[in-house]
């Protein structure tokens, strides 16, 4: 793993003057590193993890099971990919097990997610069935923690 | 000899304290603590742990244990299955081989295993020899032993590594027990195997026995951590002090051991029975978990602490400051004389003016003259925040 990306992973955002002085680099080979990273796919973009509820707007996900029916050529790849396309979909996994995709939607409303399952979703060609899922608190969220205790940790600032 | 007060007792329940503990000086880290204390947004760079909290397994095995009522004393050595998995883990990764029922004992922390053992090996008088600067409680706890301590100054020019000549010069007859620490707090230093082994023949020669604290053994950046007691010969004379504070990031469970000849285990298992009874059970299955599944976590930890390092030490030099980097631990040992100020008004004057905290060399014993403790302990964001800060307070006094 390159070590750009290492410290991405690490999740302290570092500006990329930051991180070319961390890696003890020219600014500018940061940036390419980045471009490397996207131009083979490996980073796929720049997206902030934030806490389901607090951004102030209403939102709703839910995690949708669909059965599909395979097609002779190309397997599940083209209803996969037909049901990826919709924005509201967030992620769109091809699972083993009692069904096929796994679907996360996202929407203002329980009224408008509802309605994208049974109007979009559901009558998709090939798609056989869905079941869906409500997502009712958020515990963790992409790595984070969502409850921490209210208590700051007591920890001396100087200690031998 | 006992020493006698410095003063007469300045209240009516000063007359009852003890000349010994009158005599001790108090913690230099503490006077400066309580300055930093009145500023809670300054960057510390003061801290002697982990950053991380201790991995979420570890924690786990201490909730389960807690959930099963496990809430009893242990058996006075620690619990049988601890010591195994220390006896386990020692010979993995560094070869020595102890017998968990004779040859450990599970303390709270290295701080009361060492302790121990000033305590179950010194007579009044008896000399220990240590190299300097070093943990704050080292002479502190020869002295309440009723032992006298002898100090060895490890300097910048070996990279703060003990100098087998140094340790020769400052020997005189009476000293009994040679006191190590390698990877070293305050310095990162260490030294390699051949001055060990060095150092290892004077013990023989001069019939030393050897406590050794290797409690940064597992943050060692470059080259492998030896053992003391892993050297030929030395098993014998030699006292592994080792604990899961550092590494592991568990300095609150307090859970330190010891391991050597099963004589000296039993002589400090009988001042820990009647003195601290046991360890905590809750931190002692902590410590099981930790031993059996914790390398990865650990080396984890290490890798990010290396590349804090290498941006300190950098940082440092290029703002006048010479640092050496320091193979282990995760402080670096910066010397500020360039700047013409003392390592207290440097610490003091930075920590007002641009309000990031550094330890002053001296609190680890004059040998840290001229010299601040930076722990790296820390994140990114904020060293980086902290070596601008510092950069503009030394460099301009360092350029002139």
């Amino acid at each position: 793993m390159s070590k750009v990306l290492e410290f991405l992973l690490r999740g302290e955002r570092l500006s990329t003057a930051e991180m070319a002085e961390v890696l003890r680099v020219a600014p500018a080979e940061v940036e390419r590193e980045y471009e490397r990273l996207q131009e083979e796919g490996i980073l796929l973009g720049w997206m902030p993890v934030l806490h389901p509820d607090r951004l102030g707007e209403q939102r709703v996900s839910a995690v949708i099971e669909l059965k599909i029916s395979p097609e002779r050529e190309g397997g599940f790849d083209r209803v996969a990919q037909r049901v990826s396309s919709f924005p509201e979909v967030q992620t769109c996994y091809l699972m083993s097990g009692a069904y096929d995709l796994l679907v996360v939607v996202r929407g203002a409303t329980l009224h408008e997610v509802a309605r994208f399952v049974s109007e979009k979703l559901a009558t998709l060609g090939g798609v056989l069935s869905t079941a869906t899922h409500f997502l009712l608190r958020p515990y963790k969220e992409q790595g984070h923690l969502l409850l921490t205790g209210e208590d700051s940790l007591d920890k001396p600032a100087v200690s031998p | 000899m006992a020493p006698t007060p410095s003063s007469e007792p300045a209240t009516a329940v000063d007359r009852f304290l003890a000349h010994h503990v009158v005599d001790l000086p108090r913690s230099g880290i503490r006077d400066f603590f309580a300055i930093v204390a009145q500023m809670p947004q300054a960057i510390s760079l003061g801290i002697g742990e982990p950053d991380f909290v201790t991995p979420w397994h570890i924690r786990e095995a201490a909730i389960y244990a807690l959930e099963r009522g496990n809430t009893s004393y242990t058996d006075n050595r620690g619990l049988y299955r601890l010591r195994r998995e220390i006896s386990r883990y020692l010979a993995r990764h560094y070869g020595p081989e102890y017998d968990p029922d004779t040859e450990v004992l599970v303390a709270v922390g290295v701080s009361e295993a060492m302790d121990l053992a000033f305590r179950a090996v010194l007579n009044p008088g008896d000399k220990v020899l240590y190299h300097q600067p070093c943990y704050v409680s080292y002479a502190p706890g020869i002295t309440l032993a009723h032992g006298q301590a002898i100090p060895v100054e490890t300097g910048a020019d070996r990279g703060f590594g003990l100098d087998p000549a140094a340790l020769r010069d400052a020997w005189e007859p009476g000293c009994k027990v040679l006191v190590l620490n390698f990877p070293t707090n305050p310095t990162g230093g260490t030294v390699d195997r051949a001055t060990l082994e060095e150092i290892a023949a004077f013990a023989r020669e001069k019939d030393l026995l050897v406590f050794s604290d290797e409690i940064y053994a597992e943050l060692t950046y470059e080259g492998e951590h030896v053992m003391f007691s892993s050297l030929p010969g030395m098993a014998g004379r030699t006292l592994l002090l080792h604990g899961l504070s550092k590494a592991w990031a568990m300095t609150g469970f307090r859970l330190g051991y010891a391991c050597g000849p099963a004589e000296l285990i039993e002589a400090m298992m009988k001042v820990h029975q009647y003195s601290m009874l046991c360890a905590p059970i809750l931190s002692q299955e902590a410590a099981v978990e930790a031993l059996r599944n914790g390398d990865e976590a650990v080396g984890r930890m290490r890798d990010e602490y290396r590349d804090r390092r290498d941006f300190l030490v950098n940082r440092f030099r290029e703002m006048g400051l010479p640092c050496h980097l320091p193979r282990g631990t995760f402080y670096a040992f910066a010397d500020v004389s360039p700047t013409g100020l003392d390592e207290t008004e440097f610490a003091t004057r930075l920590l007002h003016e641009q309000e990031v905290a550094v330890v002053p060399g001296t609190a680890f014993g004059s040998a840290g003259r001229g010299f601040v403790r930076a722990s790296f302990s820390t994140s990114f964001r904020r060293l980086i925040e902290a070596a601008d800060r510092m950069e503009r307070f030394a460099g301009a006094r360092a350029a002139g």
